[in-house]
C-alpha cells in the first residue's frame, strides 16, 4: 500500500490529540504501520501512545545540540503502543521565536532522515487554527493528503472548522490536499449531530464519525493511555475502531471543500438556535426585566 | 532663464512614450506617473514618488535596513552597529559607504568593521534575544572603548517578534552604555527612505539629550550640521567654512560623528541640514520640542556655497555676517582659478543624474558653475517635498524620472546621449559600455570631497577627467572605421 498521510486539525482543546491517538491505536490493531508527527509546540500528540509524559521534541534536542543537523533520527523517534513510531516537532516557549518555522524545520528533518520509510500511515496532529504558513506545512507541499477536522457543536469549533476548510481550499489545487471529513467530538450541545451534519453538507464533505462523550476517555488519559489500550473491550474503544475503519476506507475519497462565508455560518448557527438574532436577544432581555420588575 | 525649444520638449515627451511602450499596459500606466518633462515655473516636477516599485522591474532602491544601518547609523564612529539577523545583510554592507572618520579602527572607532548576530535556524525558531545579549556582552569585552551599540534589525527580527527593546534596556543598565534598538526591518516601507525615518525616531527616543549632554556648555554661535555623512571627507570640507566664519560646530551628524555629538544635538542655536530627505524628521522634532530653528544649505559649487554662507550668517549677528563675507572673499580667487581652468573645457556639456537623497538637485548649480547643463535628473527614494525643492534648481524641459528602472535609464541615456552621467555603481559600467562618460555620485568614485570650496576643485577636476578622457576617442572598433 502506498504511504497515506493524514492530518488532524481543529480548534484548540477540542480533543484532537486524544481522538487522533485513539484512532491510530485502533488502526495499528488493524495491522497498519504508523508514524505520528506532532506539530503542536505543546507536544502532547504522542503521550497516550508512549504512556509517558512529554517526549523530547526535535526542536528541543536540536537547540540543545546546536542545530538540527546534529541530530540522529533515533534521538527523536520513540516507539510506542504496538510499534507506533512517535515524533514531536516541539517549538519555542510561548511568546518567543517562530513556532511555525519550527514545524517546517522538524518535518523536513524527519523526511530527510528516513522517518517516513516503511510506514503505512503518517499522521500529523496540528495545533488549533491555521495561524501562519508554518502550521499549514502539512497541508502544503503534498504532505498530508487528507485532513480530518475534529469539531463539536460549539460555535468556536465550527468557526475553526470552516477556517481550516478555507486553508485546505487554498492549497487544494496546487498541492492536491483534500478534506477527509469532519469528526464530531460530542460536547453535548443542542442538536449537535444535526449541526455537524449540516456543516459537513455545506463544506461538501462527509461527517466521518460522531464520537460520543464518555468518561472512560478521561480515565484512560489520566493513566496516559488510549481507551484502546486501557479498556479494549469497552463500547468507547469500539467507537474509535469504527472511526479508524471509516478513515481507512476513506482512502482517496477526500474532497475539495466549499467553505462558507462568515455570514452564512452565522445564519446557520441562528437556524440551529446556537446564536440568537439581535431581536431575539432583546426580546429575552425585555422578558427578563419584566420578570424582575414583577 | 529662457524657455527651451518646444521641439526639445516634444522630443523628450515622445521619448517617454517610446520607453513606456515596452511595458505591459498596467505597468506602463504605473510608470507613466513617475516620468515627466519639466515645465518651467511649475512648483514641482510633476512626478509621483515614494510609491512601491512595480514588480518585475530592476529598481536601484535599497531597503529600510540600508537606510538605517547604511546611511544614518553606520557613520557614527564610536559605537558598534550590530547587523541583527542572518549573515547576508551584514556581509554585503561590510565596510560601510565612504564615510571617512578619524580614530583607530577596532580600538575606539568601528565604522568599517562589521558585527552580525549571524542568525541560524534555531534563532528563528527559539527567538534571537539570548544570542543578541551574548553579542552585546562580547562587544563590551572585545572593544572596551566603544561608547555603545546599536541594534540594526534585519527582516526576521520583525517576523518572529523578538523583544530587542527589552534586551537593549537590560544591557544598557548592565554595561552602563548606550544600547539603541532600531526596528529597521528591510520589508518595511517602499525604499530605504523609511529606514532613515525609523533611524531618526530611534535617535529621538533613545539618544537625543542623553548621556552627559545636560552639562554641555553652549555658546551663542553653536550649530549642528545634520545629514552630512562625510563621503570622501565632505563634512570636513564643510566644517572649516562654518568654523572660519565664526560658528562652532557642536555636532556633525553622522559623518565622523561621536555618540556625544548625537546626544548634545539639541544644544545648538541652529540646525543646518544637508541631506533633507534622510534627516528632516529629527530637525522638525527639535524645532517642535526645543524651538531650535533649522535651515537647508547647499555647499556644492561656488554660487551655492556663497549663497548658503550668507543665508546662514543672516541667522546670526554682524560678527558672523562679516565672517561669512571674509570666508567668501578668501576662497573666491581659488574658485575663480578652478573655473578659469575647467570651464572652457566643460562649457556646453550636458549631464544626466540619478542619485539618492539630495544630490539630484543640490549638485545642479555646481555643474552649472562649470557650464554643464543638467538635462535629466531623478531620485531613488524621494518624496513629493523633494520634488518641490527640485523645481527651482532645474531648467525647462529637464527630463525627470522617479525610481527609474534599469531599463528606462539605459534607454534615456542611449537616446539623449549626454556627455556625462552621474549615478551609482550599478549604473556605472553599463553606461560606460555605451560610450558615455560616468562619475559615481553616491561615493564620488574613489575621490572627494566634493563639498565646500576645497571640494569644488576636486569635483571640477573629476568631471573634466571623465568627460575629456582620451579614452572616448578610442572606443570605435577599427574595422568599423570609415
Amino acid at each position: 500500500m502506498a504511504l497515506r498521510q493524514i492530518a488532524f486539525y481543529g480548534k484548540g482543546g477540542i480533543g484532537k490529540s486524544t481522538t487522533s491517538q485513539n484512532t491510530l491505536a485502533a488502526l495499528v490493531e488493524m495491522g497498519q504501520k504508523i508514524l505520528i508527527v506532532g506539530c503542536d509546540p505543546k507536544a502532547d500528540s504522542t503521550r497516550l501512545i508512549l504512556n509517558t509524559k512529554l517526549q523530547d521534541t526535535v526542536l528541543a534536542l536540536a537547540a540543545a545540540k546546536g542545530s538540527v543537523e546534529d541530530l540522529e533520527l533515533e534521538d527523536v523517534m520513540k516507539i510506542g503502543y504496538k510499534g507506533i513510531k512517535c515524533t514531536e516537532a516541539g517549538g519555542p516557549e510561548p511568546g518567543v521565536g517562530c513556532a511555525g518555522r519550527g514545524v517546517i524545520t522538524a518535518i523536513n528533518f524527519l523526511e530527510e532522515n528516513g522517518a517516513y520509510d516503511d510506514v503505512d500511515y503518517v499522521s500529523y496532529d496540528v495545533l488549533g487554527d491555521v495561524v501562519c504558513g508554518g502550521f499549514a506545512m502539512p497541508i502544503r507541499e503534498n504532505k498530508a493528503q487528507e485532513i480530518y477536522i475534529v469539531m463539536s457543536g460549539e460555535m468556536m469549533a465550527l468557526y475553526a472548522a470552516n477556517n481550516i476548510a478555507k486553508g485546505i481550499l487554498k492549497y487544494a489545487h496546487s498541492g492536491g490536499v483534500r478534506l477527509g471529513g469532519l469528526i464530531c467530538n460530542e460536547r453535548q450541545t443542542d442538536r449537535e449531530l444535526e449541526l455537524a451534519e449540516a456543516l459537513a453538507k455545506r463544506l461538501g464533505c462527509k461527517m466521518i464519525h460522531f464520537v460520543p462523550r464518555e468518561n472512560i476517555v478521561q480515565h484512560a488519559e489520566l493513566r496516559r493511555m488510549t481507551v484502546i489500550q486501557y479498556a479494549p473491550d469497552c463500547a468507547q474503544a469500539d467507537e474509535y475502531r469504527q472511526l479508524a475503519q471509516k478513515i481507512h476506507a476513506n482512502c482517496g475519497k477526500g474532497v475539495i471543500p466549499t467553505p462558507i462565508t462568515m455570514e452564512e455560518l452565522e445564519e446557520m448557527l441562528l437556524e440551529f438556535g446556537i446564536m440568537k438574532s439581535d431581536e431575539q436577544a432583546l426580546a429575552e432581555l425585555e422578558a427578563k426585566t419584566k420578570k424582575g420588575a414583577a | 532663464m529662457d524657455g527651451m525649444n518646444p521641439d526639445v520638449k516634444a522630443e523628450r515627451k515622445a521619448l517617454i512614450e517610446e520607453v513606456l511602450s515596452a511595458y505591459p499596459e498596467k505597468t506602463a500606466k504605473k510608470r507613466a506617473r513617475h516620468l515627466n518633462v519639466y515645465d518651467e515655473g511649475k512648483p514641482d516636477c510633476g512626478v509621483k514618488s515614494n510609491i512601491k516599485t512595480a514588480p518585475g522591474v530592476m529598481t536601484i532602491r535599497g531597503c529600510a535596513y540600508a537606510g538605517s544601518k547604511g546611511v544614518v547609523f553606520g557613520p557614527l564612529k564610536d559605537m558598534v552597529h550590530i547587523s541583527h539577523g542572518p549573515v547576508g545583510c551584514g556581509q554585503y554592507s561590510w565596510s560601510q559607504r565612504r564615510n571617512y572618520y578619524t580614530g583607530t579602527t577596532g580600538v575606539d572607532t568601528f565604522v568599517t568593521m562589521q558585527v552580525t548576530s549571524d542568525f541560524q535556524e534555531r534563532d528563528i525558531v527559539f527567538g534571537g534575544d539570548k544570542k543578541l545579549e551574548k553579542v552585546i556582552d562580547e562587544i563590551h569585552e572585545m572593544f572596551p572603548l566603544n561608547k555603545g551599540v546599536s541594534i540594526q534589525s534585519e527582516c526576521p527580527i520583525g517576523l518572529i517578534g523578538d523583544d530587542i527593546e527589552a534586551v537593549a534596556k537590560k544591557k544598557a543598565k548592565e554595561h552602563g552604555k548606550m544600547v539603541v534598538p532600531v526596528r529597521c526591518e528591510g520589508f518595511r516601507g517602499v525604499s530605504q527612505s523609511l529606514g532613515h525615518h525609523i533611524a531618526n525616531d530611534a535617535v529621538r527616543d533613545w539618544m537625543l539629550g542623553k548621556g552627559k549632554s545636560k552639562d554641555f556648555e553652549t555658546t551663542p554661535y553653536d550649530v549642528v550640521v545634520i545629514g552630512d555623512y562625510n563621503i570622501g571627507g565632505d563634512a570636513w570640507a564643510s566644517r572649516i567654512l562654518l568654523e572660519d566664519m565664526g560658528l562652532r560646530v557642536i555636532g556633525l551628524w553622522s559623518g565622523d560623528a561621536t555618540l556625544a555629538e548625537i546626544e548634545r544635538g539639541n544644544k545648538g542655536k541652529l540646525n543646518l541640514i544637508h541631506c533633507y530627505r534622510s534627516m528632516n524628521y529629527i530637525c522638525r522634532h527639535m524645532e517642535e520640542q526645543f524651538s531650535i530653528p533649522w535651515m537647508e544649505y547647499n555647499f556644492f559649487g561656488p554660487t551655492q556655497i556663497a549663497r548658503s554662507l550668507r543665508a546662514i550668517a543672516e541667522k546670526f549677528d554682524d560678527k558672523i555676517k562679516a565672517g561669512a563675507e571674509r570666508v567668501i572673499a578668501k576662497y573666491q580667487p581659488m574658485a575663480e582659478a578652478v573655473l578659469a581652468r575647467y570651464k572652457p573645457r566643460l562649457e556646453g556639456k550636458k549631464a544626466m543624474l540619478y542619485v539618492g537623497g539630495l544630490r539630484p538637485r543640490h549638485v545642479a548649480d555646481a555643474y552649472g558653475d562649470l557650464g554643464i547643463d543638467i538635462i535629466g535628473t531623478g531620485y531613488e527614494f524621494a518624496h513629493s517635498d523633494d520634488y518641490q525643492r527640485t523645481a527651482h534648481y532645474i531648467k525647462d524641459a529637464t527630463l525627470v524620472y522617479d525610481d527609474v528602472t534599469d531599463y528606462e535609464l539605459e534607454k534615456f541615456i542611449d537616446k539623449m546621449r549626454p556627455d556625462l552621467v552621474g549615478s551609482g555603481i550599478k549604473e556605472k559600467y553599463s553606461t560606460q559600455k555605451m560610450g558615455v562618460p560616468f562619475r559615481q555620485l553616491h561615493s564620488w568614485d574613489y575621490s572627494g570631497p566634493y563639498h565646500g570650496y576645497d571640494g569644488f576643485a576636486i569635483f571640477a577636476r573629476d568631471m573634466d577627467m571623465a568627460i575629456n578622457s582620451p579614452i572616448w576617442a578610442l572606443n570605435k572598433a577599427p574595422w568599423k572605421a570609415a
